[in-house]
């Protein structure tokens, strides 16, 4: 019986993480959604929405009965059981990679470390590129389930998008994979907790790497899939109600998701900047935990800002400039940050410093 | 055949345009759109021009042409002695009325001998031109700073007298003040 001998209070302990985090991500999406109305406003100077509540706050909640109340669409000539499937494995896809990010420290209740994460898989990168890939299958079955040129123009454009970008950022990720010599996202933290942040050895690798993750939230100015003016709606042009909700859900927790992987491999995660998180540890126990996961929430707060100001700056780009930037720009920088960072490395192993 | 010669400039002001192919920096559009991003910053802190409609509202000037008001005198007679020259001069013809003679013991309610039993303004007809308050003899019809009614049926939008007609200064002087803004 090698059953009975499962630690179940590990197992509770996961799933209670697993459901707090997962109503947190979607909780942060909700809102997302309306900071990007907000920040919209605010750049072209109006004062956004207003009427929902104490300053529109209220606005997301809104919005959901709104899609929920909606009549939910399925066209005739759709495939329907994948029609149904894709915005499904678009939003599964977008919280699974929370499973992975190291939300804070460690807290200790009733005698037990309880890590805040869910798994510290020791390959949690290269995890976290496979279930983001998956999103993509997400737009592309929507798209092609649609029966709808125009939709499955854009979900081939998704497709041809993710894959070019998807290089560059490898490319530029194996470069920090070669700085810090692991794969585990919570080892990467506490190797930045107690160094530099990664960002100092690898600007040019963020660079890249902040460029392809926009392009693989389908954010402007990458946005060619949703591109109104060419494909009407995009993929998700014949959704309706909370299936139409989910995709631009699952197009905001993959922002989410991405601002909280750059903030964990390149600005250091939940480490507290300036502070040996170390001694604050020591002096006052969990409230030190929760203050790391403040920290991160805020850097991915400031990404998701990031974000939004890129957007409301920028059109989007033209298909052939996509392509080039990817292929003809972005690639060889890349390839070019690795190969410094490779020679650097090698230099600093035969015993040269600087 | 002939060769077009190139035209002599006037002014010095033309420019000529730069067509050399794009270098590897300005391919990667980095410096351009941080420039546009920190154009768009600097609107966070700009004034905005917002005015919060139900809330705020703009200050008309004085001769700002809105719904019609049917006039009363200082007694609180009605003004209106339904000659028709309003409904003549209306260019959308969006007026009628139905004329009535005063009987006696109605001096008080109205100024002239003749008045308007029923007047009625059509202000999905109107065009808010202000050529009736020209015509009107009698001081009797008004454009005031009042606009934007909103209802659901068409018939809603005649009104009648009253809701045209000014609260009586002598009996309902407050509700004239409130009518007024005051």
């Amino acid at each position: 019986m090698t059953l009975l001998t499962l630690d179940w209070i590990l197992l509770i302990e996961k799933l209670v993480l697993i459901v707090v985090i997962i109503l947190a991500s979607l909780g942060i999406a909700l809102y997302t959604t309306f900071a990007e109305r907000k920040v919209a406003a605010i750049l072209q100077d109006r004062p956004g929405p207003s009427r929902a509540g104490p300053y529109g706050l209220l606005q997301p909640l809104a919005d959901g009965v709104k899609m929920f109340t909606k009549e939910d669409i399925i066209p005739n000539a759709a495939s329907k059981w994948l029609f149904i499937l894709g915005p499904g494995l678009a939003m599964t896809a977008s919280l699974m990679t929370c499973a992975v990010i190291p939300w804070g420290g460690t807290i200790e209740l009733f005698h037990r470390k309880i890590d805040l994460q869910i798994a510290d898989v020791n390959i949690g990168i290269l995890y976290i590129f496979a279930v983001v890939s998956m999103g993509i299958y997400g737009i592309m079955i929507g798209g092609w389930a649609s029966n709808n040129k125009f939709s499955l123009m854009a979900s081939l454009r998704a497709a041809s998008q993710a894959i070019s970008y998807e290089l560059a950022m490898g490319l530029s990720l194996i470069a920090v994979l070669m700085v810090t010599n692991t794969l585990s996202l919570g080892e990467i933290v506490k190797q930045q907790q107690t160094g530099w942040w990664n960002i100092v050895y690898q600007p040019l690798g963020f660079l890249i790497f902040f460029i392809c993750a926009l392009a693989e939230c389908n954010r402007t100015p990458f946005d060619l899939p949703e591109a109104e003016n060419e494909l009407n709606f995009g993929y998700h042009q014949e959704y309706s109600s909370m299936k139409l909700g989910f995709y631009l859900f699952a197009e905001y927790i993959n922002m989410i998701m991405s601002s909280a992987v750059m903030a964990s491999v390149y600005f250091g995660g939940y480490d507290i900047p300036f502070v040996d998180d170390a001694h604050v540890y020591a002096s006052i126990g969990n409230w030190a935990a929760l203050i790391q996961v403040g920290v991160l929430l805020a850097k991915v707060v400031g990404f998701i800002f990031l974000f939004m100001w890129i957007r409301w700056t920028i059109p989007r780009f033209r298909y052939d400039q996509l392509m080039n930037l990817g292929w003809k720009s972005m690639i060889p920088l890349a390839l070019f940050n690795m190969l410094v960072t490779g020679a650097l490395i090698l230099l600093r192993m035969n015993h040269w410093h600087f | 055949m002939q060769t077009f010669q190139k035209m002599q400039a006037l002014t010095n002001r033309a420019k000529a345009v730069d067509r050399k192919p794009m270098t590897f920096l300005e391919r990667i559009y980095l410096w351009n759109i941080l420039k546009g991003m920190l154009i768009t910053f600097s609107h966070i802190f700009k004034k905005k021009p917002t005015i919060r409609f139900p809330e705020q509202t703009r200050t008309f000037s004085p001769v700002f042409r809105g719904l019609h008001v049917l006039n009363r005198d200082e007694e609180g007679r009605e003004r209106c002695t339904a000659c028709g020259l309003c409904a003549v001069a209306c260019p959308a013809e969006a007026i009628t009325m139905e004329a009535a003679e005063r009987l006696p013991g109605e001096e008080n309610l109205y100024r002239e001998e003749k008045y308007a039993a029923r007047y009625e303004i059509n202000m999905l007809r109107c065009i808010f031109c202000g050529l009736c308050e020209e015509a009107c003899p009698k001081d009797a019809i008004y454009l005031s700073e009042t606009f934007t009614p909103t209802n659901f049926t068409r018939e809603s939008f005649i009104y009648g007298k009253d809701n045209l007609l000014i609260p009586n200064p002598k009996t309902e002087a407050a509700d004239l003040a409130k009518a007024k803004g005051m």
